[in-house]
């Protein structure tokens, strides 16, 4: 019994790791349709910038990652509008075709810079802390800090969205850009901020990826999967969703290892397609479109 | 304050108007009627910047306006109420309004308050997402949300459409409020007893051309039968 509670709660808590992956992704495609096939590199890439930050300036990781935001959100805004902005328009096929260029460019260039060694961004006693539930369980300290970013960045998310006037640009962008221009809003300008917010979003992923498990620079494409599954499990444009989504994943995950470890990504991926079987809009679908 | 000189417009290779020269003075309302068909609403969308069109075939208050993004046409005050009045399905009614004021400088005499005291059915549903508004209250919260912008020309693109005659009403009675504050406004209608009735000058359009214009009261209703449907 004990056993099994605590796979239920480490399970849900490695959803909040995947709903950080997925925060960006979702943000992007809710507010400008773009599905971004490179999203996985760029948290590898966030991860080795923070890396870069933390070794250079012997600082921990938070704090690096504190560093690494604004110039990842500068980054973000700049591959838009420069890149991701022209490829948008009524056909969806550029938009992917360039972000997994992008991908294949982000992979190789991390190959070429930093080698294909594991790294890990080493966050000292935090690494192996746990907190003692009684009765045998204990709750690592690091998967619910992951868990807790996750919550708290989608709460920001949200607050972003439905308390400010940018959020509220973002939402009349997303709903019809074309009248939302005639409300004076730059739209160009409008998709930059949102991938410099998406890509603050993943400068938090790189973090939890970092400290929790090696990375390479060829992991990206799998981050991508789970995070693209969250997404979907959750209904797209909705963030709580998102967060649901990751959760469903990390259960599944959890709980198929605890049967048969073999069982561990097989059975996050299974959960996907039985709720796209059951529920193909997602669990909490936007009511619009 | 807004001109046209042998305004073109262009969908792909199907061309929609073939050189209007038209004018909106300062404080005036002026009328666009027509047919289905006849380049209305293409007119607006060019003026507006939602179609290409070369930059001296537009001016606003004598600058060149052509062919601008429209987000900085907008913001150099020209608002539109779009056909099929467009609000933001995702917004409620207060934020569609508020959307409105994105591009606007500070200041000018449009505020929420104004505008809930000119529909005040849109202050008791503030709160409501503009998609459970009735069709005319939607047409009161799209005209507001144009006005929120405080813009210098009102562009109005068939806000009596699907609408029932007491509506329509209602909402025409709006339009002497916003003349009062100095705003120019183009009204396309199709409707043509109230284009008629509110307008100070008419233009007919017919195949892309202006084919009538005109005060109101100096043209007779077989001249306007003829402009409109293109007989005699």
């Amino acid at each position: 019994m004990t056993a099994w509670l605590d796979t239920l709660l480490q399970g849900i808590m490695l959803g909040g790791l995947y709903a950080l992956f997925a925060a960006g992704l979702s943000l992007i495609f809710g507010i400008m349709r773009l599905v971004n096939l490179a999203h996985g590199d760029l948290i590898v890439l966030a991860a080795f910038v923070v890396l870069v930050v933390t070794t250079a300036l012997g600082l921990d990781p938070f704090l690096a990652a504190l560093l690494a935001a604004p110039l990842l959100f500068a980054f973000g805004y700049a591959l838009q509008h420069l890149l991701l902005n022209r490829t948008l328009g009524r056909d969806i096929l550029p938009p992917l075709l360039v972000t997994f260029g992008l991908s294949i460019i982000v992979q190789n260039g991390l190959l070429q810079g930093f080698s294909a060694d594991s790294r890990r961004l080493g966050a000292g006693a935090l690494e192996t802390q746990s907190i003692s539930l009684g009765g045998g369980l204990a709750l690592g300290v690091m998967p619910l800090l992951t868990l807790a970013s996750a919550v708290a960045g989608i709460l920001a998310l949200n607050l972003l969205f439905y308390r400010t006037s940018l959020g509220r640009a973002f939402r009349a962008t997303s709903d019809d850009p074309e009248t939302a221009q005639l409300m004076g809003i730059d739209n160009r300008r409008i998709f930059a901020l949102a991938m410099g917010v998406a890509m603050t979003v993943v400068t938090v992923a790189a973090l939890y990826l970092g400290m929790r498990a090696n990375f390479d620079p060829t992991i990206g494409p799998a981050r991508l999967i789970y995070a693209f599954e969250a997404v979907i499990i959750g209904g797209l444009g909705s963030l709580w969703g998102t967060l649901a989504g990751g959760i469903v994943i990390g259960l599944a995950q959890t709980i198929g290892a605890r049967i048969d470890p073999e069982w561990q990504i097989l059975a996050g991926h299974l959960a996907f397609l039985v709720v796209l079987v059951l529920r193909p809009r997602g669990l909490f679908p936007r009511a619009v479109d | 304050m807004l001109e046209t000189r042998g305004l073109t417009a262009f969908y792909g290779d199907f061309q929609a108007l073939y050189g209007i020269d038209a004018a909106l003075g300062a404080g005036e309302t002026v009328a666009i009627i027509g047919a289905n068909g006849a380049g209305k609403s293409t007119f607006l969308k060019a003026i507006t910047g939602l179609l290409p069109c070369p930059p001296d075939a537009v001016r606003l208050e004598g600058a060149a306006i052509g062919g601008l993004a429209p987000a900085r046409i907008a913001r150099l005050g020209i608002s539109l109420v779009p056909e099929g009045r467009k609000l933001f399905p995702s917004l409620t009614v207060e934020e569609n309004l508020l959307i409105g004021a994105h591009g606007r400088a500070p200041g000018g005499y449009w505020n929420l308050a104004r505008v809930y005291g000119l529909f005040p059915i849109l202050a008791e549903r503030r709160r409501v997402p503009s998609t459970s508004l009735s069709g005319g209250q939607q047409q009161m919260a799209a005209i507001g949300r144009a006005l929120m912008a405080n813009p210098r020309v009102l562009l109005c693109d068939e806000i009596s459409l699907g609408l029932a005659p007491i509506v329509i009403r209602d909402i025409y009675n709006a339009i002497p409020a916003i003349r009062a504050e100095g705003t120019s406004i183009l009204l396309v209608e199709q409707d043509i007893v109230q284009a008629l009735a509110v307008a100070d000058r008419v233009y007919c359009f017919q195949e892309g051309r202006v084919s009538l214009s005109g005060r109101p009261d100096a043209l007779t209703r077989e001249q306007i039968h003829a402009a409109y449907f293109g007989t005699g």
